[in-house]
């Protein structure tokens, strides 16, 4: 049975040879600061599942020191230049969107079909698990097709991504160090430190009010945890099943369906959830690591006020 | 009240831009700490919670073969494509990728999408060519504006459409949650609940998506006064 385990050797392989290519790589100033911050983010997809908990946390606060004491660089570019690339791109013509377009095609199919494929009564792939497999599978897929069409060097697929994650840099990480401080605020009791609080400061005899503070909750927690998974439990916990539920008498449904996507309107607010606000303006070179947050904040704040009346509306509606 | 630290300590953080790597572990520690665990058992719960969460990392193998499509042209293809498109604008090919992404994710296919495997090699220089289309050479800050809003339309494309698909994680999630409160809902009905939102979401995104392009030539003209 392929598991995610395979996947994070496949991962842990990839890093480890941006982290070589790195060494070698003497036009960046601070290579020996990549090679240390890739290499040991290698070993912790490598080895982490092997590792007791001490040693995996003191791998992360390394490659934290690497990164944030004298900073990560860049090699020079090497990749082709405009020309060439435009050259090429002549030459291949729309096939170059045959791979490209194999990542998400692959994803979606192996999502649906492998559940279904199951030898000798085990499924070959860990069913619960399987979206984020199947992404893997596909980027396999994808480059030997690459590979195969393209014939480049052997070694050309782990030079690019060393550029490209290179002009990532710690961004690449942020989003899983996100979520493991998520883990350590769940342990630590925030949420319910949090809701204590709101109920203790805001007036909730009003349903309008509850309707509000309930929505509006979502959408602040959200933005301090980076993830609606996080808030809902505790503002539906503290808010929304007491108040709303309970004494106003409204639908359980409603107020749990448009309160999570209240919170997905924090979600587009926020740098905590790096994964979709910050990692992209690093893929895209944007100069201003908020750029993605500000054109989303008006869109995010019309469909709060949105929310906000239809909850009003529909959750007391009978 | 000191288990807030945390909270604290990554408020002040991104405000003063300190390297967001470092403000997050030392709020991660610092709040372990105030819940009475000793330094080596946060270190450990740190290490634990990091490893669990490799998951989302898996998105980075992708780069490998989009870099080696890229040194191939694969962006410089995806603009030539549209730059055949005589009616193509950047309003356009925004406004036909937020309904595709909005509908398909709906549909339970979030993944074809991303910033990584969609948004970078292919939906982002369709839309900085079709504004090269209509307005010629662009200056820098126009194309940074034209990537931020390709990379926002995937994002809430994908927050306002996934809810309506029965088995995505947060409807599991609701139900699972309301379950263990002695409420039955069937996911039917949260989906169901999810779909005047994600309208509201079409509305006023596209709204603001169709008048880009004004703002766009509203910009560029004041750029050539300047000149």
């Amino acid at each position: 049975m392929i598991t995610l385990e395979h996947i994070y050797w496949l991962s842990g392989l990839m890093m480890a040879g941006v982290a070589i290519v790195n060494w070698r790589d003497r036009s960046n100033p601070r290579r020996l600061n990549n090679t240390a911050f890739w290499g040991i983010y290698a070993i912790t997809f490598l080895a982490g599942s092997y590792l007791p908990d001490l040693a995996n946390g003191s791998l992360v606060i390394a490659m934290v020191l690497v990164a944030s004491i004298r900073g990560l660089g860049q090699g020079k570019q090497e990749s082709a230049t405009r020309e060439e690339r435009e050259a090429s791109a002549r030459r291949w013509g729309n096939k170059l969107f045959v791979p490209a377009l194999a990542i998400p095609l692959i994803t979606v199919l192996g999502t649906l079909l492998f559940k279904k494929i199951i030898i000798n009564g085990m499924p070959v792939v860990d069913v619960k698990q399987v979206t984020v497999i199947s992404l893997g599978i596909a980027t396999l897929v994808a480059l030997v097709t690459g590979m195969i069409m393209l014939r480049p060097p052997l070694l050309a697929p782990i030079r690019e991504a060393r550029r490209l994650l290179d002009a990532v840099g710690w961004a690449a990480v942020l989003p899983q160090m996100l979520a493991a401080l998520g883990a350590l605020f769940a342990i630590a009791g925030v949420g319910s430190v949090v809701s204590s609080l709101a109920q203790r400061w805001i007036p909730l005899d009003n349903p309008f009010v509850v309707v509000t503070t309930y929505a509006v909750g979502m959408a602040v927690f959200t933005m301090i945890m980076g993830n609606a998974f996080a808030a809902f439990p505790v503002m539906t916990a503290g808010i929304g099943l007491p108040l709303i539920v309970q004494k106003f008498g409204g639908d359980p449904a409603v107020m749990a369906s448009i309160g999570m996507l209240s919170g997905y309107c924090g979600t587009l607010m926020t740098p905590m959830a790096a994964n979709f606000n910050i990692v992209p303006t690093a893929l895209l070179e944007l100069p201003d690591e908020n750029a993605v947050i500000k054109v989303q904040i008006p869109t995010a704040l019309m469909l709060l006020g949105a929310n906000i009346l239809l909850m009003n509306f529909l959750v007391f509606r009978r | 009240m000191l288990t807030l630290i945390g909270i604290v300590i990554v408020v002040i953080g991104f405000v003063l831009r300190i390297n967001p790597l470092l403000v997050v572990t030392v709020a991660g520690l610092a709040t372990g700490i105030a819940s009475g665990l000793a330094p080596l058992e946060v270190v450990a719960a740190f290490g634990k919670a990091f490893i669990t969460s490799r998951y989302v990392a898996i998105v980075w193998l992708v780069l490998p073969v989009i870099g080696l499509l890229e040194h191939a042209g694969l962006k410089e293809r995806a603009r030539a494509v549209v730059a055949g498109l005589r009616t193509a604008t950047a309003s356009r090919v925004l406004l036909a990728y937020f309904a595709i992404r909005q509908i398909t994710a709906a549909l339970g296919l979030t993944s074809l999408g991303g910033h990584a495997q969609m948004v970078r090699p292919l939906i982002a220089p369709m839309a900085e060519g079709a504004a090269e289309n209509q307005y010629g050479d662009l200056p820098q800050s126009v194309r940074y504006k034209i990537r931020a809003h390709t990379a926002a339309v995937d994002n809430i494309a994908l927050f306002f459409g996934e809810d309506i698909f029965i088995a995505i994680g947060s409807i599991l999630l609701i139900r699972g949650f309301l379950d263990q409160n002695g409420i039955h809902v069937e996911p039917a009905q949260l989906a169901i609940w999810a779909i005047p939102t994600a309208i509201c979401a079409f509305v006023i995104h596209c709204t603001r998506l169709l008048l880009l392009d004004r703002k766009l030539r509203a910009e560029l003209a004041q750029q050539t006064e300047q000149e």
